[in-house]
C-alpha cells in the first residue's frame, strides 16, 4: 500500500490521541518471571481496520494460553505499543521492544512495509519475529515465521475454480503496487493452467473510484469473467458501479481481496452476492475448532461481527509460537527455531496450519467462497495448501543464512 | 457486416456518455472551489473533506430514513453550508487577503476534519447504492447514475451563472470580489458579502460530496483523492468562474478518457497532470487569462 504525503500528514493528527493511549504495558511487576511477548499493531490511525481486530485477537489467544497454565511453566505477559498505522513509529518500538522491554518474542506488522521497517532489527538481535498477515510472499529470513495466505495459495484454487464455472476468457483488474502486481501474474499462471485465457489485465492507482470507461471497455471485451485484485476504499467504487451499470448479472467475478476488510458487509447482498473469493477463513466454518474461537471471542468481546481473514491468521501465529514454546520445553531461541522447523502444527479456527520448514511460511487450508447475504459461504475446501510460491525461491535448509524478501519470477 | 456495425456506433455512445460524465465530474467537484478560491482568492486545502463530510452527511439521512434525493441534494448542501459557515465565521474571516496563512489554517482543519470524521464513523468504509438502474445501448450497459451526476451539474452551473449574472446579489458579490473598498463605500458591508459567498460555495461542495456518495466507498480520507483534480482543473481555467471551469474540465476530461479507453486508466490520469503542466507552462493566467476573457 503506498502512502501519500496527505495521508502521511493525516496520520499526524492521530498522534496527539494515540499518545495519550500508548505505550500500554500490561503487569510491569511481574515481568521477571513471565514470558514476554511484544506486539507492534496499528490500533489507531489509517489502518486501525485491521489492526484493532488484529490485537482483539491476540489477547484472546493469551488469554487462553495463560488460563491452560501458561508455557513452559511460566505465564505469558503482552508488552504492547499502537504503531498509529505510522512506518516511523515501528521501527522505534522495535529498537524498544528489543533493548528496554528485551522481550522474547515479536508478534505483529500489518502493510509490508511494516513489515520490512521491523525485520533487520529483530534479525539482527535474534528476537523471533511472528508475521501473521496475507502477503505477496518471498521473505526468506530463519528468524522470522510467516502464517498468513500467499498469493499462490489463494489463486491456486480460485482461478480453476472459476474457469470450470464460468468459461475461459478472463479479463484481470488489479491495484497498481506490488501485491496487485504479483498477484496478477499469478492469475495469469494458473488461469492458463487451468485452460483459461486471459483477455486484458488493467492496473489502478489506489485513488481511482470512476471506473465507467473501464466498464465500458470490459463489455467491448466480453470476457466470461472478472478477476479483481483491487484494494482500498476508492476501489471499492468499482463494485458498486459495477452493479449499478447492471452488469453484475451478466458477467461474474472473482477476486483475491474482497472480504479481507470484512468488504462484503459494505456491499449490499444486491452488489456482492455470486463473487467468488478464496480465503483461509470464513466465520461460516463448521468446525468445532471454529465454534470454539467464535465462542470464547463472544464471550470476552461479546459482537463477532469485527473478526476478519487477519485476525485469524495472527490468533492462529501466536498458537503456533505457543506450540512452538511447548514443543521446545523453553524459550531458548535456538531450540525454538528447532521446533518451528520441526513439524511445527496446530488446529486453528480455519483448520490445521502447519509451518513448511524450508520457508518458515504456512501450509494451510484454503476455503472457495462464495458472497451470499453478507456472508462467506463456504462452498469447497482443500486442505493444506504449500506456499509454492515462496518455495520456488526460498529453502532456509540450504541457506540458513538468507535474509531478503525475493522478487518471485514466474 | 452491420451487426459489427451497430456494435461500433454503441460503443461510440458509450464512450462519449463516459467522457461528457467525466467532464461533468470535474466540473462537480470543482464548483466549490472556483467560488471560494476563483472568486475570494482563498485557498481552500480542506475543500476534499468538506465533500467527504457530504457524502458522510448523505449517508447518515438515508439511514435515518430520509429519501435518498432529499438527503443528496438538501440534506448535504446544507450541512457543509453551515459548517463553512461556521469555518468562516471562526477562522477564515481573519485570514482575507493572507494567503500563506489561509492555506496553513485550511490544512489544519483538513486534519481536523479526517481525525473527527474517524472518531465518530470509524476508519472503515461506509457507503450507499445508486438510487437509478443502469440501462442498455445495444449491446452494453450503462450506469444510470452517470446522466443524473450529468443532469445536475448542468442544472448546477446553469444555477450558478443565473445567480452571479441575474442577479442584484450576484452582482454585488462579483463587485466586492474586484472592489471590496468600493463596495464598502457604496454602503454594503464586504463582511457580509464574503460570508454569504463562502456559505455558497462550501454548499455547492456539499453538493458535490452527497450526489457522488452513491458512486464510491466512502472512507474518512476519501477527500484527498478529489483535491488535486480540483484545484487543477481551478487553478488551469483561470479568472473568469464559469467559463474557466467548464473550458478546463472539457479539456481535462476529454484528455484523460481518451487515453484511459485508448490505452489504461493509469496513462489517463498520467495524461490529465501532463496536459495542465502544458497548459499552465503556456497560459500561466489559466485559459480564460487569455481566451473568453471578460467572460462570466
Amino acid at each position: 500500500m503506498t502512502i501519500s504525503r496527505r495521508t502521511f500528514l493525516s496520520t499526524g493528527s492521530a498522534l496527539t490521541l494515540g499518545a495519550l493511549a500508548a505505550p500500554s504495558i500490561i503487569g510491569k511487576a511481574l515481568a521477571a518471571e513471565k514470558i514476554k511477548l511484544g506486539s507492534l499493531l496499528d490500533t489507531s490511525g489509517l489502518f486501525d481496520a485491521y489492526g484493532k481486530p488484529m490485537d482483539m485477537a491476540l489477547r484472546l489467544a493469551v488469554d487462553q494460553i495463560n488460563a491452560g497454565g501458561g508455557l513452559a511453566g511460566r505465564e505469558v505477559d503482552i508488552v504492547a505499543y499502537d504503531t498509529q498505522s505510522d512506518m516511523a513509529l515501528y521501527t522505534q518500538y522495535a529498537q524498544q521492544l528489543v533493548r528496554k522491554d528485551k522481550v522474547d518474542v515479536v508478534h505483529g506488522g500489518i502493510l509490508s512495509a511494516s513489515r520490512e521497517a521491523i525485520r533487520p532489527t529483530l534479525h539482527k538481535s535474534k528476537t523471533l519475529y511472528f508475521y501473521n498477515v496475507l502477503y505477496e510472499g518471498g521473505v526468506c529470513d530463519r528468524n522470522i515465521v510467516v502464517d498468513g495466505v500467499t498469493p499462490a495459495q489463494q489463486v491456486e484454487v480460485l482461478m480453476p475454480a472459476a474457469v470450470k464455472k464460468w468459461g475461459k476468457k478472463i479479463y484481470i483488474l488489479a491495484a497498481d503496487y506490488n501485491y496487485g502486481q504479483i498477484t496478477a501474474r499469478w492469475m495469469k499462471k494458473y488461469a492458463e493452467e487451468a485452460g483459461g485465457e486471459i483477455v486484458s489485465t488493467d492496473f489502478f492507482p489506489l485513488d481511482v473510484s470512476d471506473f465507467g470507461s473501464t466498464i465500458a471497455k470490459i463489455q467491448s471485451a466480453a470476457p466470461d469473467m472478472i478477476v479483481s485484485a483491487l484494494v482500498g476504499g476508492a476501489h471499492l467504487s468499482f463494485y458498486r458501479q459495477w452493479a449499478a451499470a447492471g452488469m453484475k448479472s451478466k458477467i461474474p467475478m472473482a477476486s483475491t481481496t474482497l472480504g479481507v476488510g470484512n468488504e462484503h458487509k459494505v456491499l449490499t447482498p444486491e452488489e456482492g452476492d455470486g463473487i467468488l473469493v478464496a480465503y483461509n477463513y470464513s466465520p461460516e466454518l463448521q468446525t468445532p475448532a471454529n465454534e470454539a474461537f467464535l465462542k470464547a471471542w463472544a464471550d470476552k468481546y461479546g459482537d463477532t461481527s469485527l473478526i476478519h481473514e487477519i485476525a485469524v491468521s495472527h490468533y492462529q501465529g501466536i498458537q503456533l509460537w505457543a506450540q512452538a514454546v511447548r514443543n521446545a520445553g523453553s524459550i531458548d531461541y535456538m531450540k525454538m527455531i528447532e521446533a518451528i522447523e520441526g513439524g511445527l502444527a496446530i488446529d486453528g479456527p480455519a483448520g490445521k496450519v502447519s509451518i513448511d520448514p524450508k520457508t518458515h511460511h504456512a501450509v494451510l487450508d484454503v476455503h472457495l467462497m462464495e458472497f451470499s447475504g453478507q456472508k462467506l459461504k463456504v462452498i469447497e475446501s482443500f486442505s493444506q495448501r504449500q506456499p509454492v510460491d515462496t518455495q520456488a525461491v526460498c529453502d532456509l535448509a540450504a541457506n540458513p543464512d538468507d535474509n531478503q524478501q525475493y522478487e518471485i519470477k514466474i | 457486416m452491420p451487426g459489427n456495425q451497430g456494435q461500433n456506433v454503441d460503443l461510440a455512445i458509450v464512450v462519449a456518455i463516459q467522457v461528457i460524465y467525466s467532464i461533468a465530474l470535474l466540473v462537480l467537484i470543482s464548483a466549490g472551489l472556483a467560488i471560494v478560491f476563483g472568486m475570494m482568492r482563498v485557498i481552500n486545502l480542506a475543500h476534499g473533506e468538506f465533500m467527504m463530510v457530504g457524502g458522510y452527511a448523505t449517508i447518515v439521512a438515508v439511514n435515518a430514513g430520509v429519501n435518498i434525493y432529499i438527503a443528496m441534494l438538501i440534506v448535504a448542501p446544507l450541512a457543509v453550508g453551515i459548517l463553512g459557515l461556521l469555518i468562516e465565521r471562526l477562522v477564515i474571516r481573519f485570514l482575507y487577503g493572507r494567503l500563506v496563512d489561509t492555506m496553513l489554517a485550511t490544512w489544519g482543519l483538513s486534519l481536523l476534519l479526517i481525525g473527527l470524521v474517524t472518531l465518530i464513523f470509524g476508519n472503515t468504509t461506509t457507503g450507499i447504492s445508486p438510487p437509478i438502474e443502469g440501462f442498455p445501448i445495444g449491446a452494453y450497459q450503462v450506469n444510470g447514475y452517470n446522466l443524473f451526476v450529468i443532469v445536475i451539474t448542468i442544472v448546477m452551473v446553469l444555477a450558478i451563472w443565473a445567480v452571479l449574472s441575474g442577479t442584484r446579489w450576484g452582482l454585488i458579490a462579483r463587485g466586492t470580489m474586484q472592489r471590496s473598498d468600493m463596495a464598502s463605500a457604496l454602503g454594503y458591508s464586504p463582511d457580509r458579502v464574503y460570508m454569504i459567498t463562502f456559505f455558497a460555495g462550501s454548499a455547492l461542495t456539499g453538493l458535490a460530496g452527497g450526489v457522488l456518495a452513491p458512486l464510491v466507498g466512502l472512507v474518512p480520507t476519501s477527500g484527498t483523492q478529489f483535491i488535486a483534480k480540483a484545484f487543477i482543473t481551478v487553478i488551469s481555467g483561470g479568472a473568469s468562474v464559469i467559463a474557466g471551469l467548464l473550458s478546463s474540465a472539457t479539456l481535462f476530461g476529454l484528455v484523460s478518457q481518451l487515453f484511459t479507453f485508448s490505452i489504461n486508466p493509469m496513462v489517463g490520469e498520467i495524461a490529465l497532470l501532463v496536459a495542465a503542466v502544458i497548459l499552465l507552462r503556456l497560459l500561466p493566467q489559466g485559459i480564460t487569462g487569455r481566451f473568453f476573457r471578460g467572460s462570466m
